[in-house]
């Protein structure tokens, strides 16, 4: 694994209003990697990814993206480099049908799947696709927050718990499709709290605690760590 | 039959006409302020002045440069568009995070510098504006005298509605602006230019009220003062059909107009408090308006 930076995170702080969240958080992603956060609640790492997509208050620090300080920028611009970001909370409009909840992101690269492509992954979003956005269910909203962003072309994914409550068979699909999606060379930055769903998946694993990145530990470490890991996680 | 409980038809239908005209204005006022509440969370009290506005251009146009009305109806909305767009990246765009009272003293403050400004240049007293020669006169319907300018301000209200309903409604452009206006950090966040965005939004809500200023041009007194009386039946129309909902705003609009109409042939003395009335019961039953939201 000798693929170039993607995305570089140095000393990140940010902050919701007054309250310090992130205490200087330190990773790289490298092209075509899948890395996964793992971490206690309240650890910090859906603030990291909101962080990166400009959506948390004051930040400073620096991230790279594929060679573009992006600390700075508007949340818009930082999409428009290619990133895609499926939220905590699914974020579906409920003004928006399920298919006009698909079709809302706007390219912001080449090669994203199409919508045929996308119902034949998910055929509940296709049955469902008139359906009002928030009268899906949450595992069909969960499926469209992620069926979403693979339509844009997005070349970095910014995924946050996507396995938690889906069927066994559904995260197993998921899982695959992070699969395909890998082999095609997207960047990927899984935040799981299902760590026997991102352990397979992930090239490298941070822990993060306090707001800080805890350990780094790679793959071929897991087995070795394991006890560890089970420890920081509380698992 | 020639009369309905004592009123002669013809007194009837004129005053239904009547009622559909000022439904119109008050539809295409209260569509321009649901848009920019539901984008802007803005509660645009300088609407009715932006709508005065829109009517005095179009006299302004023609008294000082010779455009007539046609050209005004795009050019007299443009301006006021852009003068809505300055409004925004000037002062309103520094007030989104704040409570809804910032936006509408902010707003009302505007309001009455602008009245206080064409004031200052015009008096208080109105400026006549004739009817196009293309509208001018009247159509026979066999049981009444349509006049054709009346029927033209209902039917170009009701197009510019539809119109920007069907947009928000079911175009790709619409999905963007509902989308930000439920989930506006998010909707950024998928690389749409949000910010953008609420500054068009505000242009084209205001936009609409300087076009409703240019129909309204021939048919009252142009003057500073014709935005301020207007604005109050407006709001009330708001609070009634309730804020952001785009078809709400429409139907309401009109409804009231016809309501208001029947009540000057039927009971005259109630037909300017009509609407604050019906306004009363309904939030007595339905707080949020007929067709808004709880929160
Ligand atoms: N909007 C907010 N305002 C203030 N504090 C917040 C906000 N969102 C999160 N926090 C705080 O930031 C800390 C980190 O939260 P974050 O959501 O990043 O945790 P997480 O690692 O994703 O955990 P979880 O497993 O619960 O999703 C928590 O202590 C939380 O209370
Ligand atoms: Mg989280």
């Amino acid at each position: 694994m000798s693929g170039t930076e993607y995305l570089r995170v140095s000393d990140l702080h940010a902050f919701y209003g007054e309250s310090h969240i992130l205490h200087g958080i330190d990773f790289t992603v490298r092209k075509g990697e899948c890395i996964s956060l793992l971490g206690r609640n309240g650890a910090g790492r859906t603030t990291t990814l909101r962080a990166i997509m400009g959506l948390t208050g004051k930040r400073t620090g620096s991230i790279m993206l594929n060679g573009r300080e992006v600390i700075n920028m508007a949340s818009h611009r930082i999409a428009q480099l290619g990133v895609g970001y499926c939220p905590e909370e699914r974020g579906i409009y409920s003004s928006l049908s399920c298919e006009e909840n698909l079709l809302l992101p706007p390219q912001v690269g080449s090669g994203g799947m199409s919508l045929d492509e996308l119902y034949e992954m998910f055929p509940n979003l296709k049955e469902r696709r008139n359906s009002q956005g928030t009268r899906l269910s949450g595992g069909e909203q969960q499926m469209l927050a992620m069926a979403r962003i693979l339509r844009t072309g997005a070349k970095l994914l910014l995924l946050d718990e996507i396995s938690e409550g889906l069927a066994p068979v559904i995260v197993q699909k998921l899982g695959e499709i992070i699969r395909t999606l890998k082999e095609r060379d997207y960047t990927i930055v899984l935040v799981e709290q299902n760590f026997r769903f991102a352990a397979p998946l992930a090239d490298r694993m941070f822990v993060v605690e306090h707001g800080q990145i805890a350990a780094e530990i790679a793959q071929h470490e897991l087995q070795d760590k394991l006890p560890y890991l089970q420890e920081m996680l509380g698992v | 039959m020639t009369d309905f409980f004592g009123v002669p038809l013809p007194a009837l239908f004129g005053q239904l006409v009547l009622g559909l005209v000022n439904g119109s204005f008050y539809a295409v006022l209260s569509l321009g302020l649901a848009v920019i509440f539901g984008m802007l969370n803005i509660i645009n009290f300088a609407h009715g002045a932006l709508y005065m506005m829109g009517a005095l251009f179009t006299w302004m146009f023609m008294e000082y440069l010779g455009i007539g009305y046609w050209w005004s109806l795009v050019l007299a909305p443009l301006s006021v568009g852009i003068i809505g767009i300055a409004i925004e990246r000037l002062l309103l765009q520094w007030l989104y995070k704040l409570d809804h009272l910032y936006g509408l003293l902010l707003t009302f403050g505007l309001a009455l510098i602008l009245e206080g400004f064409f004031r200052h240049l015009y008096g208080v007293a109105g400026q006549p504006y004739s009817i196009p020669d293309e509208l001018s006169g009247a159509i026979n319907l066999g049981f009444m005298f349509l006049p054709k300018y009346r029927a033209w301000i209902i039917f170009a209200s009701l197009a510019v509605c539809l119109v920007t309903w069907y947009v928000i409604e079911k175009t790709r452009l619409g999905a963007y602006l509902r989308a930000a206006t439920e989930n506006p950090a998010l909707t950024q966040a998928f690389g749409i230019n949000v910010p953008l965005m609420v500054m068009l939004t505000y242009g084209f809500g205001v936009g609409l009220a300087g076009l409703a200023g240019v129909l309204a041009a021939p048919a009252t007194q142009v003057g500073p003062l014709m935005g301020s009386n207007l604005i109050i039946t407006v709001f009330a129309v708001v609070v009634i059909g309730g804020m952001g909902s785009i078809l709400g705003s429409i139907l309401t609009g009109l409804g009231l107009g016809l309501i208001e109409g029947l009540t000057k042939v039927f009971y005259p003395e109630a037909s300017a408090t009509v609407v604050f009335i019906i306004m009363a019961i309904v939030l007595m039953f339905r707080p949020a308006g007929l067709f808004g939201r709880e929160k």
